[in-house]
């Protein structure tokens, strides 16, 4: 594994490392000095051409947990303003002496891109409504912590999956860990072809609430044209949203995830997210954990040429 | 060309020693707190703790220490899974010994002590291990010894442990470092 830039593909023992991995990285980030030294000297750029608050903090507090130093690049700021392109701007970055890139891009196979043109590392923290891999290893190690492991279990994903890159990566991710994953959205918001997508689809929450383990609730993205595919948001709500209703028809043990941030009050209940069986804090806690597994596995070692 | 220097008798005959010097330089087992360094350190610490429980009669706690992130060589080894880490608390005030299968160069104990130094500040450490092999790199010496095993830099000493390899011994074989 040279870059890690979707989870499509990967095999379920390369997945299953890094969880492993994430996992000891969970006990350091809880010892009384939550660093350990394994990345000195090295240094994480974080290129995120598209805003972002929660990954490039959390990929930060990464790299910092393992002692590498960082740099970031907001794109308001930087020359892309003045013209320059992604490839002289990517160029110049890795001039300086970065040793992995962590790159968010609107535009889908951004990351794909720089890793041809960069000799070190890329992880992909979100390109388009394509892939954003590191989300949905934090999403299997919640799932895993909670029930020992995805095999078998049934996890429904609810809502714009069409636009969400969230949803893509999970469904690959859950399906390849052995989890019986149904994509759960009105037709306009489920992908365009499912051809290919190892999951069942229904426009019906209700016919399969009862049966799942895990429900995992998407964003209502009103910025990829997310709100403009059903007719009101109060709509949005009544037929896929976690209301107290159907949070209490659920099975007793079955947990509740979000990407964030919420939309409370539309695809989620203000109390079911506040809910003990509600995993989102969880979820951005072993954020930072899966990424400095994926960091220390791309960064550390020999690599696999 | 392998030669098997320890059979699993040897091998409990050392652990058994070791225990008694343990208790016999700490003066019993007051705040004594034994880690094995993993993979096969472990397992040995737990044994090293149960034989001091039958000499003095008291608990004695052990545990496990991944130094796989304090590594001075990250940059050249092979990829390997990270252990887990399971150190008893509290480390702060405890006398700790380190344990592990293998001395040889020292950097693995270097990296064992900047990993203990981020858990808490032991009021002493001290070292045992079943085989020192020589060739240090680092001015580290252990106070416990099983056995000291000259070999040249071209040999590889193993050990095995029954509860990862289903049989305790040792053995030298040629080629390699480790």
């Amino acid at each position: 594994m040279n870059h890690f830039l979707t989870t499509e593909g990967v095999s379920r023992e390369d997945l299953t490392a890094l969880l492993d991995d994430a996992d000891t990285f969970v006990e350091v980030l809880e010892r009384p000095i939550p660093k350990v030294p394994a990345l000195r000297g090295k240094t994480v750029a974080t290129m995120f051409f598209e805003p972002s608050t929660r990954t490039k903090l959390s990929f930060e507090k990464a790299a910092k947990a393992l002692s590498a130093d960082t740099m970031s690049f907001s794109p308001g700021t930087s020359s892309l303003s003045k013209g320059e392109s992604l490839k002289d701007t990517v160029l110049t970055v890795e001039a300086m002496g970065t040793d992995a890139m962590v790159v968010r891009h609107k535009a889908t196979g951004a990351p794909w891109r720089i890793a041809e043109w960069v000799d070190q590392p890329v992880l992909n923290a979100g390109d388009g409504a394509h892939q954003h891999p590191t989300q949905a290893l934090l999403d299997a190690l919640t799932i895993r912590q909670r029930f020992g492991t995805l095999d078998r279990l049934r996890i429904g994903i609810v809502g714009d999956i069409r636009h969400s890159r969230v949803a893509r990566s999970d469904v690959f991710a859950f399906s390849t860990l052995g989890a019986d994953v149904t994509m759960v959205a009105p037709r306009t918001l489920l992908p365009i072809n499912d051809d290919g997508w190892p999951a069942a689809a229904t426009e019906n929450l209700d016919e399969v609430l009862s049966e799942l383990d895990v429900v995992y609730l998407l964003r209502v993205q009103a910025e990829r044209g997310g709100a403009s595919v059903f007719p009101s948001l109060s709509e949005y709500t009544t037929r896929y949203g976690m209301t107290r209703e159907r949070f209490s028809r659920l099975k007793p043990d079955t947990v509740v995830l979000h990407p964030g941030p919420m939309n409370r009050g539309v695809e989620i209940a203000a109390e079911v997210a506040d809910d003990e069986r509600s995993l989102i804090l969880k979820q951005v806690a072993n954020g930072v954990a899966v990424r400095m597994a994926v960091l220390f596995r791309l960064m550390g070692g020999e690599h696999d040429e | 060309m392998t030669r098997r220097v320890m059979d699993p008798d040897d091998v409990d005959r050392a652990l058994t020693r070791i225990a008694h010097e343990i208790v016999e330089r700490n003066r019993g087992t007051d705040d004594l707190v034994l880690v094995g360094i993993h993979t096969r350190g472990e397992p040995l610490a737990k044994r090293l703790a149960a034989a001091i429980e039958r000499i003095e009669g008291t608990e004695v706690l052990a545990g496990g220490l991944d130094i796989g992130l304090y590594r001075d060589d990250i940059d050249t080894r092979p990829k390997t899974e990270l252990g887990k880490t399971d150190v008893p608390e509290p480390v702060d005030g405890a006398t700790v010994v380190l344990v592990d299968d293998v001395l040889y160069t020292g950097r693995t104990i270097r990296a064992a002590l900047d990993a203990l130094a981020d858990l808490g500040r032991p009021a002493r450490v001290q070292l045992a291990v079943l085989v020192d092999r020589g060739h240090r790199e680092l001015p580290i010496r252990p106070d416990y010894i099983g056995k000291n095993l000259p070999t040249a830099l071209d040999e590889r000493v193993t050990v095995h442990v029954a509860e990862l390899d289903g049989d305790d011994g040792v053995v030298i074989e040629p080629g390699g470092t480790t």
